[in-house]
């Protein structure tokens, strides 16, 4: 469940789980997130939530919102955004994605129906043998739509799992100096993620940044490519700082860039 | 009716890197040009059931089915084209299969599963998709997404409410608005595509595209189109090396030549004063 941290000059004042479609901000009382001070407009803002996503939208106010030092009109979210309404702050905490284990269920596929098709399939499905699960209503969010049962069981039985690393590339970059050849001398920048070698319809090899490092395939072509002196299978092999790479008659050495 | 030699299909499935078992399912028959894929959900190994339900009726019965049937000829009884009403007919029954056993068996109580197939006939291709696993074409280096999602998030994106590029960070991935059994009754979405030779068509899981940006796909396609098993196989690699979540399915599918209909003379000559 999203809230917000609603502090001012450093000081915490409050939470305010975000449980509701639709939370409104402002100077008047009526608002769902009342803040009395003159510099924040009587209707100022308002946090749509779908599930677990969250979207902040001004609502035209006088002095405006902004979000991590950016004046926004309409804005998606993230963990740890900080929203700035005059002298006060709103932190923004998802903790769906703060909660590992939590998030890792998420990831699991699952159905949504609206409304419209759940009635009449709403007798089969609650005399199936889902039982408790089909029968109680899930998490009616947006009001027209129920959350399925499909995995109501499930998130129970899974473990908790490290999140995944970010896309990481390979910290170190490399590159190839050809040795032999028309153009012996030049360097090529291994920096894109596939960089093929060769020529196309006779011997082409590519080698592949990962975040373990750099690997060497063979393509196409009845020969393999040669490295060190050895030549490979149709395995990726991975290259070390230094090596010489034989290809369609052309010899270069890949290095390991500081 | 066959195709042989003018398909070249490649695929590769895995479980990723954080779960234990492999919920997609993928078959394929280059001859008869069809290509399927599922990614099933529901407790213990009940995803495993859909999607292998799903699969295993479709390519069986298709396979038994264009024996007899010629695709791009229209159905004098209804008007529809064959393909169209062959995958409706197939898709229906898949989902009456898995809704039932749904229905019968408590451990595969309200498993389901998406679903994209792609059937190849005269230069051209149907494709029928339910849920998030997607079709992509690359042609001329360029790739594109043929297939829209029957996701929450695709919804959202429709209604403005978030762009693409949001959509990549959103919590609400993975929430699907149409599934193949978990009604009595579903509707497959299905379209005509033209086919060109040397254009290369991916069907995946949601486990690839999560993953791997859409540069990162068309890069590989690219790359590696002379070797279509290697491309399979990095795709899913590059899945994994990025995290690997979900289960991660791929087929490739590349058009080698042109596969005309063998239609007779006067077939040809009506053609004509079309």
């Amino acid at each position: 469940m999203a809230k917000l941290i609603l502090s001012m000059d450093g000081l915490v004042l409050k939470e305010i789980a975000l449980t509701k479609e639709r939370t409104t901000i402002g100077r008047k009382p009526h608002n769902d997130i009342q803040i009395d001070n003159l510099a924040v407009s009587g209707e100022h803002a308002v946090i749509v939530t779908i599930l677990q996503d969250s979207f902040l939208e001004d609502l035209g106010s006088t002095n405006g919102t902004v979000v991590n030092g950016q004046p926004i009109k309409k804005h998606f979210l993230q963990n740890n955004d900080i929203i700035e309404l005059g002298k006060y702050k709103l932190k923004y905490v998802n903790e769906a994605v703060a909660g590992q284990a939590k998030a890792a269920d998420f990831e699991k596929t699952m159905v949504l129906r609206p409304g419209s098709v759940k009635a009449p399939t709403a007798a089969p499905a609650a005399s199936a043998p889902a039982g408790p699960a089909a029968a109680a209503p899930a998490a009616a969010a947006a009001g027209a739509r129920n959350l399925s049962d499909t995995l109501a069981g499930q998130s129970v039985t899974a473990a908790p799992v490290a999140p995944p690393k970010p896309a990481a590339a390979p910290q170190k970059n490399a590159a190839l100096q050809l040795l032999s050849g028309a153009n012996a001398g030049k360097e090529l920048d291994l920096t894109k993620p596939l960089t093929t070698l060769g020529k196309p319809g006779v011997q082409v090899a590519v080698i592949t940044r990962r975040p373990q490092g750099f690997f060497i395939t063979h393509v196409e072509g009845a020969s393999f490519p040669v490295v060190n002196g050895k030549t490979l299978d149709a395995q990726a092999h991975s290259l070390n700082d230094h090596d010489v790479i034989e290809l369609a008659g052309v010899k270069m050495e890949f290095f390991l860039k500081t | 009716m066959t195709l042989s030699g003018a398909l070249e299909v490649a695929s590769c499935t895995d479980p990723g890197m954080v779960r234990s078992h492999n919920e997609d399912s993928i078959a394929s028959d280059g001859d008869q040009g069809l290509v399927v894929l599922a990614d099933g959900m529901g407790g213990y190994n009940a995803g495993e059931v859909a999607s292998g339900m799903a699969t295993t009726v479709i390519i069986t019965e298709l396979q038994q089915l264009l024996e007899k049937k010629i695709p791009y000829e229209v159905d004098a009884h209804s008007g529809q084209l064959v393909a169209h009403q062959l995958l409706h007919e197939q898709i229906a029954k898949a989902n009456t299969s898995i809704y039932q056993a749904a229905q019968s068996q408590p451990q595969y109580a309200g498993m389901g599963t998406t679903l994209v197939v792609a059937l190849f006939y005269d230069n051209k291709m149907t494709v029928a998709h339910i849920g998030d696993s997607r079709l992509y074409r690359l042609r001329g280096g360029e790739l594109r997404q043929v297939t829209k999602d029957h996701s929450l998030l695709q919804e959202q994106i429709d209604s403005g409410v978030i762009t693409p590029q949001q959509a990549r960070q959103s919590q609400n991935k993975n929430l699907v608005t149409r599934a193949l059994g978990i009604d009595p009754i579903v509707e497959a979405e299905i379209h005509d595509y033209e086919t060109q030779p040397e254009d290369i068509y991916l069907l995946c899981s949601d486990g690839l595209c999560d993953m791997v940006s859409d540069d990162d796909i068309g890069l590989a396609l690219q790359t590696l189109s002379s070797n279509l098993k290697l491309c399979a196989q990095h795709l899913v690699q590059t899945a994994n090396d990025n995290g690997g979540r979900d289960n991660i399915s791929v087929i490739l599918v590349r058009v080698l030549r042109d596969y005309p209909a063998p239609r007779s003379i006067v077939g040809k000559m009506m053609s004509w004063f079309k």
